[in-house]
């Protein structure tokens, strides 16, 4: 049963096609790398799926619902988390009040004035720490953190939103190697315990074929390839978009 | 000094502040041999806001001080002290001022102020802690008439005299067409509203063509005076002073403005307003003012004679008004025998006394000063700027009828 | 028609002077994101400098012109010196500690002006050969504001030149798209910026110097300069020449036909017309999305709720500040009343500006809409004090409410001067409305009930509705809302990505705040009995955002701090000596170099180091 359902998304800028005709479905606890050479249409492509970008046409439906069109805001509650790129948190916050900041939101409580917002959801918070990693270092204002930490904490933030979708812009950029693996590991097993749907893109192909289920490929904003990694790594086209890239 | 020592100075200090001990007094007052103590009387004014018009204020108020102590002082052999703040041109700051004065320094008596709103400010205070106030330089109308209250008292001639001086000599001029140009706050609104009104009484056939209200201290005086010139008026009425001015005469000057065409202008004769223009001054605008050096009479020459040997300069409007309210503080005291608050005002209430311009009273009916102004025409001598064909205008001459001012005053 | 071609050559004239002092702002703040506040003083500057070298030197074209050149070039040099002593010290602080050193400078260099050249207006020479007026189409029109049109596009022209043909342009440039970038790749900032606060402080020398033949010298152009210049960079586009060339001259021809139609709104003009360009285009007309805009400042460490001790602390200084009227005497009281009063103030300035990342050049239009909210009702409705007291916040927070659904569409300097357009429209509509308002001439009478009259029992009044609110204002920073709004100024991207409306808060919080400032100026109102218009004016905007800076922005209790240090200073200062400005203007400096966290962001730092002994000062403890 497919949770994210993208039809026939495109998006021009310019008269310039960034995103084409591109349809895609990706089922609950299922990772779906997105890759392509530089200028493919990725991040446009994730652009149009978190709503920093309206489509031209087409239909992105989580869960049955349409989010085509529809603010960040509005699409976040319907169940879209998102990591960044580079990592965006809180940095006067603790690493805790990162997390609660979130769950307040969810809870729609960000209108008080009075209750301290310290012992709201704590538990909760705590908890999503636990999970990814971070418990003891909740009291640590995030400006201070390494960027693994950091990225960790944007997951936490991300699972406080309990999303049914979690778009991941290059999760491990930025990352040791070690590091990489357990942040995907990870992933991967939020997403199986959570049936959540993980859409990533990824410079770091041994990110993509160790943890993807499946890998679509784009280039020049439309789908050449999509499959499980044998399949991709296997295809033609997708090698001669690859490998003439760099000839 | 070691920590502690400075811990123990601060705390001193604040104990002190806290208090209410009196600071030193920025005027000592001379050894006097005295029972009660000094007169003490809390000045304020605006000496950081518009030092150009307050210094020579202060030093006026300075020599009548010290001529005052030097001739003995007050009833009693009491010394007159002078508590001396500045309002840097702000009402609630003026207020501030006003409540240390009293508070801490315990002054007998509030004088100075310059701006109307500050003035006027300064004046409901005194009202509220029933403490004479005798504002020296504020030119609102309001201050004897609207807001009048019974323990202030004025003694520079107001708006409506000084625009009445002038409507009585614009209204000898043959123009019939009338520009008016005044910044735009309370003085330049009252000053042209009662020019047109009083200028109208006197002559029905006037009409006013076009009015500019550059705002203070940012006239744009290419486009103003353009404006002015466009609606062809044969004479004008302009209200604008200071940095203003002068850009006002250059300007209106290159543009031919003023070629042909009469100019009527408040308070320009007023050497702190006209010796900065230097040789640049207007010739022949009728403006009211004072031409200190010109002045013969005998209260004059002897108070410009002190002035000018203390500090070595002719003396400006603002010094004799300075000199003229500490001498009328002075004069206050001595009738009233004493400092009682209510007597000093019921003293003040018609006072009268001489003054470097000769004898004025501070009225009863509204507690307005006589003091008058000097009507002249401008001109350029010898490259320096000055009054000519100027006459005495009395103030008691250029106010309302009794009645109409009662009208306007609130019942006390 | 004639007419009208005139009046247009005059409104180039006027855009011209404009222009040059405008450039050499948009190019200092271009480079180094300062918002220089003594960018006016150094115009006033280089018309007195040059007045005195032009009475000497002046009636020859080469005296003339020497002594114009010298003036801007020894203003550039001032700009340079300034940024070398001063401002080089400061650029790891937060971008706004540089706008509050450069406020010092603006009251020293008003005080040394007065010392050395008198307090009276200098009417300097005309320039030679340019005395007189040539006939355009049978008008007069002066020579010499010929010659400042032609010069207007010339000195653009020079300074394209300058930017695009020369390596040092290039930088200039480079640093002004992207200073990191700028910094990374090895060139050496601390020339770049020198040398542009030389050429930026040079300009506006120029344009000081050449007024001279115009006006009067005085020492209140600094002030009428500094504002409409940064109209003129916010209009065009911060950072942009073009824009401030373009600015200019639609600011000179506003001016010179505005007068025609309205003549009574001038005061008002420049800023409606900014604010309707704000609204329309949120970069002004050639501005591009601003990389570093003055936010708050980077994000310090977290607040932290009061540990035991420090609600100890608190409650013990309450009780004191509560005790203080059995031995202080009535003025100490009247000073503290005004002391709590600045802290709700600052405070609720702070909210904005510390909590929220925005930096306001306008919160004195709701302290002043408070305060004549409370007067209005007690004039005209004869309303006892405690419901004119309950009015003074909703007056003021239903102005904010209008104005911030328009401010929090935009951001950093963009948003400070639209604060600021706010203001002062609701400054001259204060100012011109006779009929409610009374002017200029303000409304009396405004007095405390019966009860309250003494001195001891309003203070006692004023800290316990100041300290409410204030309580208040501190709780909801630790409350949700709180967290929100630093979410907010943190991360925009990541609190819209976690579903948090962030223009929705900021404008909460600006309403928030300018009902806290409506308080404070309804309090004010009856402190001293009467409101007039410069309870709303920009020094006292200006004032606000010294406090602040002053005590800290990280902190909460900073503000109310700041407000004591400031306020205490400056009624202190102006008791004693006339140069009071020169006393502030040196502490401030000297307070913004000793301490660039902040008065209280420096205790803060010193208590944890004892306590921690590990520099844990960014640790947080609960």
């Amino acid at each position: 049963m497919s949770r994210l359902v993208v039809r026939d998304l495109a998006r021009a800028f310019g008269g310039v096609q960034a995103v084409d005709g591109v349809s895609f479905a990706l089922g609950a606890g299922e990772l779906l790398a997105l890759i392509g050479p530089n200028g493919a249409g990725k991040s446009t492509c994730f652009n149009l799926l978190n709503g920093q970008l309206r489509p031209d046409r087409g239909s992105i439906r989580l869960d049955g619902r349409e989010l085509a069109g529809l603010p960040p805001r509005r699409i976040w509650r319907l169940g879209v988390g998102r990591t960044f790129q580079i990592t965006a948190t809180f940095a006067s916050m603790t690493v805790r009040e990162n997390v609660q900041t979130v769950l307040l939101s969810r809870h729609r409580c960000l209108s008080g004035l009075w209750r301290p917002a310290a012992s709201r959801f704590r538990d909760e918070a705590q908890a999503l720490l636990d999970r990814v990693g971070m418990g003891t270092q909740a009291e640590r204002p995030c400006g201070v953190l390494a960027y693994g930490d950091l990225k960790r904490v944007e997951l936490a933030m991300a699972l406080a939103g309990d999303p049914g979708l979690l778009l991941m812009d290059e999760p491990t950029a930025g990352m040791a190697p070690g590091e990489r693996q357990e942040l995907m590991a990870l992933t991967a097993a939020l997403a199986h315990d959570r049936r959540m749907a993980v859409l990533f893109t990824e410079h770091d192909m041994d990110v993509v074929f160790g943890y993807a289920d499946r890998i679509l490929v784009l280039d020049r904003g439309r789908p050449i390839a999509e499959g499980a990694p044998a399949a991709v790594r296997a295809d033609p086209r997708v090698r001669a978009v690859y490998l003439g890239d760099e000839a | 000094m070691n920590r502690r020592h400075t811990l123990r100075f601060l705390g001193m200090a604040a104990a002190a502040w806290l208090a209410g001990a009196p600071v030193p007094a920025l005027v000592a007052a001379p050894a006097l041999a005295a029972d009660g103590g000094p007169v003490r009387v809390g000045e304020i004014n605006s000496y950081t806001g518009l030092p150009a018009f307050t210094l020579p204020y202060r030093q006026g108020w300075q020599l009548a001080v010290e001529e005052i102590n030097a001739a003995g002082g007050l009833p009693g052999g009491r010394a007159l002290e002078v508590i001396s703040r500045d309002d840097a041109g702000k009402p609630d700051d003026a207020v501030r001022a006003a409540g240390e004065l009293l508070a801490n320094e315990r002054v007998d008596l509030l004088a100075g102020t310059y701006f109307s709103h500050v003035g006027l400010a300064v004046a409901d205070f005194a009202a509220r802690n029933r403490i004479p106030f005798v504002a020296a330089e504020p030119l609102t109308d309001a201050i004897t008439w609207q807001k009048g209250n019974p323990y202030t008292f004025r003694l520079r001639p107001s708006t409506y005299m000084q625009a009445a001086m002038l409507a009585e000599e614009a209204a000898k001029l043959p123009a019939t067409r009338w520009a008016t140009v005044a910044p735009n706050y309370e003085y330049g609104q009252s000053a042209v509203k009662w020019f047109r009104a009083l200028l109208k009484e006197r002559r029905p056939d006037v009409e006013f063509v076009a009015e500019q209200w550059p705002a203070q201290g940012k006239l744009e005086a290419g486009p103003t005076v353009q404006a002015l010139a466009a609606a062809s008026p044969e004479a004008i009425f302009n209200v604008t002073f200071g940095a203003d001015l002068a850009k006002f005469v250059r300007e209106g000057e290159q543009r031919g403005l003023f070629r042909n065409r009469a100019v009527v202008s408040l308070l320009t004769g007023e050497p702190e307003y006209l010796e900065p223009l230097r040789d640049e001054a207007p010739e022949g605008w009728i403006v009211t003012g004072y031409p200190a050096e010109q002045i013969d009479t005998p209260e004059h020459r002897a108070f410009a004679d002190a002035y000018r040997k203390r500090f070595g300069e002719w003396p400006k409007q603002g010094s004799v008004v300075g000199y003229t309210t500490f001498k009328a503080i002075a004069a206050a005291i001595t009738k009233a025998g004493g400092t009682d608050p209510e007597a000093v005002t019921a003293a003040l209430k018609g006072l009268e006394l001489p003054s470097p311009f000769g004898p004025i009273v501070f009225r009863a009916l509204d507690h307005q000063a006589t003091m008058g102004a000097y009507v002249g025409r401008t001109a350029v001598r010898g490259g320096k700027p000055m009054m000519v064909d100027w006459r005495y205008a009395p103030g008691e001459a250029y106010l309302p009828p009794d009645d109409a001012v009662r009208a306007m005053r609130p019942v006390e | 028609m004639d007419f009208y071609f005139v009046q247009f050559l005059s409104g180039l004239a006027t855009a011209a002077t404009l222009f040059l002092v405008s450039s050499g702002l948009t190019v200092i703040f271009g480079v180094t994101r300062i918002v220089n506040f003594a960018h006016g003083s150094f115009y006033m500057l280089g018309a007195y400098v040059a007045w005195s070298l032009v009475e000497r030197w002046g009636d020859t074209p080469p005296g003339f012109w020497g002594g114009v050149l010298l003036a801007a070039v020894t203003v550039g040099v001032l700009g340079a010196v300034m940024e070398v002593v001063l401002l080089r010290r400061l650029y790891r602080s937060p971008e706004l500690f540089q706008l509050l050193a450069t406020f010092g400078v603006v009251l020293i260099v008003q005080d040394a002006a007065s010392w050395l050249w008198g307090p009276e207006d200098l009417l300097g020479r005309r320039a030679p050969l340019l005395r007189g007026s040539v006939e355009v189409l049978g008008q007069p029109f002066p020579l010499y504001d010929l010659m400042l049109i032609v010069l207007g596009p010339l000195v653009l022209v020079a300074l394209l030149l300058l930017f695009h043909r020369t390596r040092w342009g290039t930088l200039v440039r480079a640093a002004t798209r992207d200073r990191e970038m700028t910094a990374a790749l090895g060139v050496d900032q601390a020339k770049l910026f020198t040398s542009v606060l030389f050429l930026g402080s040079a300009l506006a020398g120029l344009g000081g110097a050449l007024q001279v033949p115009r006006e009067a010298v005085n020492l209140h152009m600094d002030m009428a300069m500094v504002v409409e210049a940064f109209v003129v960079v916010v209009v065009g586009g911060m950072g942009s020449l073009p824009g401030a060339f373009v600015a200019s001259l639609l600011i000179g021809q506003l001016q010179a036909f505005g007068i025609l139609v309205f003549p009574q709104i001038t005061l008002v003009l420049v800023f409606l017309f900014m604010a309707v360009v704000l609204v329309l285009r949120p970069y002004g007309l050639f501005g591009r999305p601003e990389e570093g805009p003055p936010a708050g400042e980077a994000p310090g460490p977290p607040l932290r709720p009061d540990g035991p001790r420090a609600a100890t602390v608190s409650l013990v200084l309450l009780a004191a500040l509560a005790a203080v009227p059995l031995v202080a005497g009535d003025y100490a009281l009247i000073v503290l009343t005004e002391v709590v009063i600045l802290a709700l103030l600052a405070s609720s300035l702070h909210l904005l500006t510390g909590l929220g990342g925005l930096v306001s050049f306008g919160h004195a239009a709701w302290f002043g809409l408070g305060a004549y909210g409370a007067a209005l009702l007690v004039r005209d409705a004869g309303a006892p004090m405690l419901p004119a007291l309950a009015a003074a916040p909703l007056v003021a927070g239903l102005g904010a409410l209008v104005a911030g659904w328009f401010c929090v569409r935009r951001s950093g300097l963009y948003f400070a001067m639209l604060t600021l357009a706010f203001a002062q429209i609701v400054w001259s509509v204060t100012f011109q409305w006779y009929a409610v308002t009374g002017g200029d001439n303000g409304i009396l009478g405004v007095w405390p009930a019966d009860w309250a009259s003494s001195k001891a029992v309003y203070y006692e009044l004023t800290l316990l509705l100041a300290g409410g609110t204030l309580w208040l204002l501190r709780r909801a920073a630790f409350a949700p809302f709180g967290y929100a709004l630093r979410a907010g100024r943190d991360s925009a991207l990541r609190a819209e990505a976690v579903g948090i409306d962030v223009r929705h808060r900021q404008w909460m919080a600006f309403t928030l705040a300018g009902a806290c400032a409506g308080l404070a100026g309804g309090l004010y109102a009856f402190a001293h009995g009467s409101v007039f218009p410069t309870l709303m004016a920009v020094p006292v905007s200006v004032d606000a955002l010294v406090m602040v800076l002053l005590g800290g922005l990280r902190t909460l209790a900073g503000p109310a701090a700041g407000a004591a240090l400031f306020h205490g200073l400056e009624t202190e200062a102006m008791r004693l000596t006339d140069y009071w400005r020169l006393v502030l203007g040196l502490v401030i400096v000297v307070l913004v170099l000793a301490f660039p966290q902040g008065v209280v962001g420096f205790a803060r730092s010193l208590w944890d180091r004892r306590r921690g002994g590990n520099g844990s000062a960014a640790e947080p403890v609960a």
